[in-house]
């Protein structure tokens, strides 16, 4: 069995009286593709807020490679390898698409004041490396060509791959990707589908939500289910697609 | 850098260097009063490009900037003046200054940290106000700051025997006090242009420029904002502080009123008016702001006497309501700034495009 990467230990978070997540325990291994569905409103995303530290979890936590994963500080999770996307694109608008992705290189490196004042050697070398990881990244998905665009002026699609760079950028050890085929239609999510798989083959892990059952199921090594906040089976998609309890909760009956 | 090398940008490059360093004499023939007023002006180009750090870039809106040109020009003032009978050489005090205002600017900044836009504003604003409050009534039980009265005989910048504050004769030109002032602003104001065109295209320039677009987005991808929205606080800070240290000796004399709510509201208006963020345009907003004013103090009376014949007006009202016109005016006309950034431009003209 491969090593896990993500323990999530008894995560809670309610807001309010709404138990958003409860008790929510589950593993994901190095390398694979980890599909995490379930109804609306079943605490999807709020999983992924509370793993990438914009939510302070009220019960339970997170080991991520072999140490514990401090609650809430979102900048310590991307320095960790945790680095995400998000379900409604949330991307540097007036920056443009290269821009975006150099950002994202921000976390890597480590230029100050007085390097951007001095311009010295060392600062400059790292200008160039980062400029040149980011276009690199713009051409692993297959948008170069729109490098010098602002971000808001790219297409759905771009914009969609656009955030996977940025957040490549980080160098992951954990992708986590919220409904990336969201709104895009068979070929794009056919297009998409090869992108992350290809992630995944070039090494790093994969965290998916996603809406599209054909995509997670064909493309996840393993599925977890979230009904109501809580987990209902965590198994390879062949036994999660014939469980009665998804079916009921998710797929309908 | 290598269009910098091509003969039309190296002609424009000269041509603004000799205008520059030609003009305080053009301006002193109508008087030394107008050299200083550009000094002036060139005081309020460093003060905003300092001020353009953290509402330009990081998008942070700081009504009480002026505080930390206040603790600057009383650094300078306490340090360098019989008052504590303190007299640093101005190369020592400006860093002290700048340091000072630097340490003010985290600890203003860092209770402010998780407000944003208009909440912001209201506390840097309060902040502005403790300072100079505070700047009126450090004189008892310890007389600090002397009060109301203010800081006088503060010294003049001077290295070695060489003084600022007096007329020289040099290679038989006669150079004045504010003259010789004039270079040494030009040459701090080409410093912190530098400062601010480096900075900008620089890892942490983009990063601040992330935490304005997209504060959440920009945590996510490993930005630690706490930190960045200090450090914009504290690089603004440092500018105010030098930029005060330099008005302290140019006037020899400071008092809680030059530090009052609406410089910070000029300052800001100079940034926003020029172009938020677009380093000339900001340039453009200090110098227009500062030369405006005065040259209509010395232009509506003149003017009203020879169209009228006598005086309708109060100039000074005049003056301040043409000003204020001319500000509305801009915003109405040109909502981006005069000079504004070839993406801020576009950023507003398509949410023109979408409410139209």
């Amino acid at each position: 069995m491969a090593e896990l990467l993500l323990q999530a230990n008894n995560v809670s978070k309610h807001f309010g009286g709404v138990k958003a997540l409860r008790d929510v325990t589950l593993s994901i291994r190095q390398g694979e593709i980890y599909g995490l569905i379930g109804p609306n409103g079943a605490g999807k995303t709020t999983f992924f807020n509370c793993l990438t530290g914009l939510y302070i979890p009220d019960g339970g936590g997170f080991v991520f490679d072999g140490k514990s994963l401090l609650a809430d500080a979102p900048h310590q999770a991307a320095e960790r390898g945790i680095a995400r996307t998000f379900q409604n694109i949330r991307l540097f608008g007036n920056m443009t698409a290269l821009e975006n992705v150099m950002v994202g290189r921000h976390v890597r490196t480590k230029a100050g004041v007085f390097g951007a004042m001095l311009q010295n050697a060392a600062t400059r070398a790292e200008e160039a490396a980062i400029r040149q990881r980011a276009l690199d990244l713009l051409h692993y998905v297959r948008i170069e060509d729109r490098a010098e665009d602002l971000a808001k002026n790219l297409s759905y699609g771009d914009q969609r791959r656009l955030e996977i760079a940025r957040a490549l950028a980080t160098e992951p050890k954990l992708l986590c990707l919220d409904e990336p085929a969201a709104g895009m239609n068979h070929t794009e999510t056919e297009e998409l589908r090869e992108l992350i798989d290809g992630i995944r083959r070039d090494g790093t892990t994969i965290l998916l939500i996603e809406h599209d059952v054909k995509l997670v199921m064909g493309l996840c090594d393993r599925v977890a289910v979230l009904d109501y906040g809580a987990l209902v089976i965590e198994d390879v998609p062949a036994v999660v697609q014939k469980d009665q309890r998804v079916i009921e909760a998710y797929l309908g009956a | 850098m290598k269009k910098w090398l091509n003969p039309r940008s190296a002609f424009g490059i000269t041509l603004i260097t000799v205008a520059l360093l030609a003009l305080p004499f053009v301006a002193a023939m109508g008087g030394q009063a107008w050299v200083r007023i550009l000094n002036f002006a060139i005081l309020y180009v460093f003060l905003a490009l300092g001020l353009n750090i953290v509402v330009g870039f990081a998008g942070l809106l700081d009504l009480g900037y002026i505080a930390f040109y206040a603790v600057g020009a009383y650094t300078y003032a306490l340090l360098a003046s019989p008052h504590f009978g303190l007299h640093f050489p101005f190369w020592v005090i400006l860093p002290i200054g700048a340091v000072v205002a630097c340490f003010f600017g985290v600890v203003l900044g860092s209770p402010t940290l998780k407000l944003r836009g208009d909440y912001l504003a209201i506390v840097t604003l309060g902040f502005g106000e403790i300072v100079r409050i505070f700047m009126n009534n450090l004189n008892a039980p310890v007389n600090i700051t002397n009060g109301a009265q203010g800081i006088t005989l503060i010294d003049p910048v001077a290295i070695g025997s060489f003084k600022f504050s007096t007329t020289t004769q040099f290679l038989g030109i006669s150079i004045s006090g504010p003259q010789k002032y004039y270079y040494l602003l030009l040459a701090l104001a080409l410093l912190v242009i530098v400062i601010n065109l480096r900075l900008q295209n620089s890892r942490i320039g983009r990063a601040w420029q992330a935490i304005r677009e997209d504060e959440i987005a920009a945590k996510a991808v490993g930005i630690n904002t706490r930190n960045l929205k200090l450090l914009a606080f504290a690089m603004g800070a440092s500018f105010g502080g030098v930029a005060g240290g330099v008005f302290s000796a140019m006037q020899g004399f400071v008092s809680p009123e030059s530090f009052s709510l609406i410089e910070s509201i000029m300052i800001l208006a100079m940034v926003v008016l020029g172009g938020m963020g677009h380093i000339p345009g900001v340039i453009l907003g200090a110098v227009l702001l500062t030369i405006l004013p005065e040259a209509l103090r010395y232009g509506v009376g003149p003017i009203q006497m020879a169209v009228f014949g006598k005086m309708l007006v109060d100039p000074e009202s005049m003056r301040m309501l043409i000003f204020g016109l001319a500000l509305v005016l801009v915003m109405r006309f040109k909502p981006a700034g005069l000079w504004p950034s070839p993406e801020r431009k576009r950023e507003l003209q398509d949410a023109g495009a979408r409410n139209g």
